[in-house]
């Protein structure tokens, strides 16, 4: 079990825009009805909406002992169909509104519906195996990273103690339940009986603001394009005295945005915290305590409580001079377990014995404080979501065999480079439909040809002028 | 350009969409239109007509119809 949630039974658990709550004893009588309907330990797939149903069969599965797999609702059917060839899960766990035409519901609550899939021949779970998140937003693609009922508790035990969450936080929801960070902010908050304020709505419309002062929202979380987008809507000015805490994670925020929020967050009052994390470590890894918010602008901070951080140089070598630049290692109880891309791949146990190597390049200064310099895989974070840029030219080239396709870029900004100027347009909207980011990420852009050496190799740097 | 084309044209630039799709166009009614597109939209239209727009309007803009009332009322600007 991950939370006791009968200790905090007559406190608010969970409270809608519509004005639908839950206490944290209504949470637990109906979440365990969901793991009793389903009835043993075994795979669901749940579509996720910032609803209080998913939340409840979310709840109800990790509390239950089974093996819950998120997805955003607004996956498209293709896409879900290879998932569901991939893993063949027994049950999934949707919107009622959704329509499953080869599926059987066999239980319904709080506008969800649990169906049976009918799919023959299920895969063996690992014991430990808990939780399975995507690293990629909703492209489809069959990687998923395997955490552990014990990951998501040391996880969030960690977070609710550097962020000091109490009963009386209530947190809005700002990104979606099926994306990690979301999630962790879910899994801390449950931990301490807070109430957790749900919504779908986005901080571009009205309704989230009404909701926000109505409740008296004391925390949100957001990736670099939230605060790019707080800031265009002059959020220094609006009225929110509710507010104690905002984090940021999903990527680096620029020094100048960090600079400015966590001014005018110890002008008001607030605690501004830049964090640091993967779904590979669970959630969280690194955060800058609030009070060197400004003095240590443009860091991610330090380790959270339980793990540790160093450097590794080229030959693996630990670093221990300030200032030079080494690959960021992670050792922590929250590191998962591995990656699964088949069905095969839930009977696999821990593969990464609680050290992971982050792909990011890092450096620390005198006062041990990490900052993130680089990345040593080509991927780029756009608007929060990590887009690998080899696995974009392989989607490219398998549905344009004709062309040939290198991408790159910076965060929030893909580039795409191909070979047939007639094509780009298309190419585009492909990758818009693959991806579900908005198109205004991608800017397709036509070469006589790729630059390449002479043993093929795409030369990247060729193509920084075109984006930098 | 009239303040209505240059209205248009704002839509069809930052949503990458056409003309015929604008009339009674909503927020998220389309994919571009998600607050990814909200913003660059808000961002276009301030170029375009040399404004900034309050914090209330941009939230309070759901619409293609909702927003030339905005834009009316708030900013002065005639169609």
């Amino acid at each position: 079990m991950i939370w006791d949630l009968e200790q905090y039974r007559d406190k608010t658990a969970v409270l809608d825009e519509y004005g639908t709550s839950l206490t944290y004893g209504v949470l637990a009588r109906e979440s365990r009805r969901v793991a009793e309907a389903m009835g043993r330990r075994c795979l669901a797939f749940i579509l996720c909406r910032n609803e209080i149903g998913a939340l409840v069969g979310y709840v109800g599965m990790m509390n239950g002992g089974m093996v819950p797999l998120l997805l955003s609702s607004h996956m498209d059917e293709e896409a879900l169909a290879g998932l569901l060839a991939a893993y063949r899960p027994p049950y999934l766990w949707a919107p009622e509104d959704m329509c499953f035409p080869d599926m059987t519901p066999v239980y319904r609550a709080v506008g969800y519906c649990l169906l049976r899939s009918h799919l023959e021949r299920e895969y063996p779970l690992h014991p430990d195996l808990g939780l399975l998140l995507t690293t990629s937003g909703s492209t489809g693609s069959p990687k998923f990273v395997r955490q552990s009922y014990e990951n998501v508790r040391a996880n969030a035990e960690s977070i609710a103690a550097y962020l000091e969450l109490d009963e009386t936080e209530r947190p809005i929801t700002t990104l979606p339940m099926n994306y990690t960070y979301g999630l962790s902010i879910v899994n801390s908050h449950l931990l301490v009986g807070a109430t957790v304020l749900i919504t779908d709505k986005s901080l571009m419309q009205r309704e989230f603001w009404a909701f926000f002062k109505e409740t008296g929202a004391t925390s949100f979380g957001g990736v670099p394009y939230t605060y790019e987008m707080l800031e265009r809507m002059r959020f220094q000015r609006m009225d929110l005295p509710s507010l104690r805490t905002m984090t940021q994670a999903g990527g680096k925020l620029s020094p100048a945005l960090h600079r400015k929020f966590a001014e005018a967050a110890q002008t008001a009052g607030r605690r501004f915290i830049v964090m640091y994390g993967q779904c590979e470590a669970t959630a969280r890894m690194g955060y800058l305590p609030p009070e060197r918010a400004v003095e240590k602008c443009g860091s991610m901070g330090v380790a959270i409580p339980g793990g540790t951080f160093y450097l590794t140089d080229a030959d693996g070598k630990r670093i221990t001079t300030p200032g030079v630049t080494g690959e960021l290692i992670y050792k922590g109880p929250n590191v998962t377990l591995g990656y699964a891309e088949r069905g095969e791949d839930l009977e696999k146990g821990d593969e990464r014995g609680g050290v992971l190597q982050t792909g990011d390049m890092a450096k620390f200064d005198e006062d041990g404080y990490y900052y993130i310099t680089g990345r040593k895989k080509r991927f780029l974070k756009v608007y929060g979501n990590r887009v690998n840029l080899d696995e974009v030219d392989g989607l490219v080239k398998e549905r344009f065999p004709s062309l040939d396709c290198a991408s790159a870029g910076v965060d929030d900004h893909l580039f795409v480079f191909v070979t047939d100027e007639e094509q780009t347009e298309a190419v585009k909207a492909f990758l818009v439909h693959k991806t579900k980011l908005n198109p205004a990420a991608f800017q397709v852009i036509a070469l006589e040809k790729i630059p390449k050496n002479d043993s093929g190799k795409t030369l990247y740097q060729e193509l920084e002028r075109y984006y930098i | 350009m009239t303040n209505l084309e240059k209205y248009n044209q704002a839509f069809v630039e930052a949503l990458e969409i056409t003309e015929d799709q604008l009339p009674g166009l909503e927020y998220q009614a389309i994919e571009q239109w998600d607050s990814v597109g909200h913003m660059g939209l808000v961002a276009t239209l301030e170029d375009a007509f040399d404004i900034m727009m309050d914090t209330d309007d941009i939230i309070d803009f759901s619409s293609y119809e909702k927003g030339k009332e905005i834009l009316a009322k708030n900013y002065q600007i005639e169609f």
